[in-house]
């Protein structure tokens, strides 16, 4: 008898731990000091979030509609991801594909074009591969022969799904040593590419946003399969009911307009434009 | 340079999660760790296997596992928790029980045993004994919280997970610095760490003081 009794005093406490989180208001509001602000979870990539554009975009949205954006980034793979579990009200995302499958599976309103830029090959000025001015497909063909080090996201990103593309429409299979999948997000991968004077495929914006941390130029663009078109897309309050679809729809539509058209075309690091707008008349 | 406010946001969160996960993890963990110290019973060496073992959870599966429990598909789906500081003092709260539950058990088992005989045999209640020893092994007990303390606010995979890192609202010291190193802000991200060491620093000096005052009085 003894025996049981301690032992659900043990789990009584451990339960307790638990509880007191639900029981304790007090707790509760010192946990959770802005409940009441409004506010909207946008799964969104890291570009988005690493290139400072919503650090720049969301205070502006929030100051005129009172609505915070709370920003979840993550890979384009793991945003969508999560906005499948309903863990998200709204995405922002760039891998076409993926999109259209989260939309046809149920799961997203409509696919809404935002912003495009585009992907870029870099690497090494010394440029061992002799890959300079290339086409894409090309480059990357002689990648795979040069074995130089390419560092792959490896992520199920926007950029990594690009990547996986090319590499099928050249029919390669990248493997080896010099095949580096890191599995995190673009800045980490120019960083390493840096390091280990290599290869890697990545979003001008990231790239530009951080050109003077890195010693990697530009070494083959401009060919349409590299095009990064980038969509916003309200999530379904059919599969997921506690969705704020009103509020997503408002910043949707906020973004959309003229007012954050304009804003993302003025957002610029160094003097460039690192997203141009899609709807934008 | 980093505006100064996103910091001390950071910094705000950082300790706020981590002393309210240390406040709710500190009477389930050091009360069983007592428990374990003083009674016998069946299962009780393989509990204490269990919570030794939870120890060396990685921070990033406890926050797997919170995750799944809390996403919106999860059974805890409908509370809407996860990325908030909720859910980061949960993960935490779990993470750091075993600490002090384990540190105050051999703060306890290391005790002269003739003291639980004694009051024992001097007729104390139950609630008397686990308070006595609690006293007699208070050193150990603080030294438990110290390192719980430590193990929160220092994780960086609960937070990151649980959190999700959005600014101002579930972005601590650790995952911005995670953030500033994947940006490549590389003097930002040592500057950031250069302080969260000061502010544990700070803590810690803290606990010892204390420690230390009540070695005096009971001179």
């Amino acid at each position: 008898m003894k025996q049981i009794g301690i032992l659900l005093s043990i789990l009584i406490l451990a339960l307790g731990s638990v509880c007191a989180q639900d029981t304790k208001p007090a707790m509760e509001s010192a946990v959770q000091p802005d409940a009441a602000t409004p506010f909207i979870t946008l799964a969104t990539t890291t570009s988005t979030e690493n290139s400072g554009l919503l650090a720049y975009l969301n205070p502006l949205f929030t100051k005129e509609t009172g609505i915070d954006v709370r920003v979840v980034a993550k890979g384009t793979g793991a945003a969508l991801e999560s906005a499948r579990n309903g863990d998200a009200d709204i995405v922002m995302v760039h891998s076409l594909r993926d999109e259209e499958k989260f939309v046809a599976d149920g799961f997203g309103l409509k696919r809404l074009p935002l912003m495009h830029n585009d992907f870029i090959l870099v690497g090494p000025e010394s440029d061992p591969a002799r890959i300079k001015g290339l086409t894409i497909t090309d480059a990357f063909k002689k990648l795979a022969d040069s074995k130089q080090p390419f560092v792959s996201r490896g992520d199920n990103s926007g950029t990594h799904v690009k990547e996986i593309e090319i590499w099928e429409s050249i029919s390669i299979k990248p493997e080896g040593d010099w095949y580096l999948s890191i599995g995190q997000g673009m800045s980490k991968a120019l960083i390493m590419a840096g390091e280990k004077t290599g290869y890697t495929l990545a979003d001008r914006g990231t790239f530009l946003s951080m050109q003077d941390k890195i010693p990697l130029k530009i070494l083959s663009e401009g060919a349409p399969i590299l095009a990064n078109p980038y969509s916003i897309i309200v999530v379904n309050p059919d599969k997921h009911p506690h969705v704020k679809v009103d509020q997503a729809k408002k910043y949707a539509e906020w973004l959309l307009s003229e007012k954050g058209q304009k804003a993302i075309e003025g957002f610029k690091v160094a003097g460039q434009t690192l997203f141009f707008p899609d709807n934008l008349k | 340079m980093i505006p100064s406010d996103p910091i001390a946001g950071a910094i705000r969160v950082s300790l706020e999660v981590s002393i309210v996960s240390l406040a709710l993890a500190a009477l389930p963990g050091i009360g069983s760790g007592l428990a374990l110290g003083i009674e016998r019973f069946r299962g009780r060496g393989a509990l204490v296997s269990i919570l030794y073992t939870a120890l060396a959870f990685p921070t990033v599966v406890v926050g797997l596992f919170v995750y799944f429990l809390l996403s919106r598909s999860g059974p805890f789906g409908s509370l809407g928790l996860l990325y908030t500081k909720t859910a980061m003092v949960i993960g935490q709260t779990i993470l750091i029980a075993p600490i002090l539950s384990t540190f105050t058990l051999s703060a306890v088992k290391r005790l002269d045993p003739a003291l639980t005989l004694t009051a024992r045999s001097l007729g104390a209640s139950r609630l008397r004994l686990y308070l006595t020893l609690a006293r007699e092994a208070r050193f150990g007990i603080l030294a438990a919280l110290i390192a719980s303390f430590g193990r929160a606010i220092s994780e960086v995979g609960v937070s990151m997970i649980l959190g999700g890192n959005i600014a101002g609202h579930t972005r601590t010291m650790t995952t911005v610095i995670a953030l500033e190193h994947d940006k490549g802000q590389f003097r930002e991200a040592m500057i950031l760490g250069a302080l969260l060491l000061a502010i544990s620093l700070c803590i810690n000096i803290g606990f010892h003081v204390l420690q230390r005052d009540s070695e005096h009085r009971d001179d």
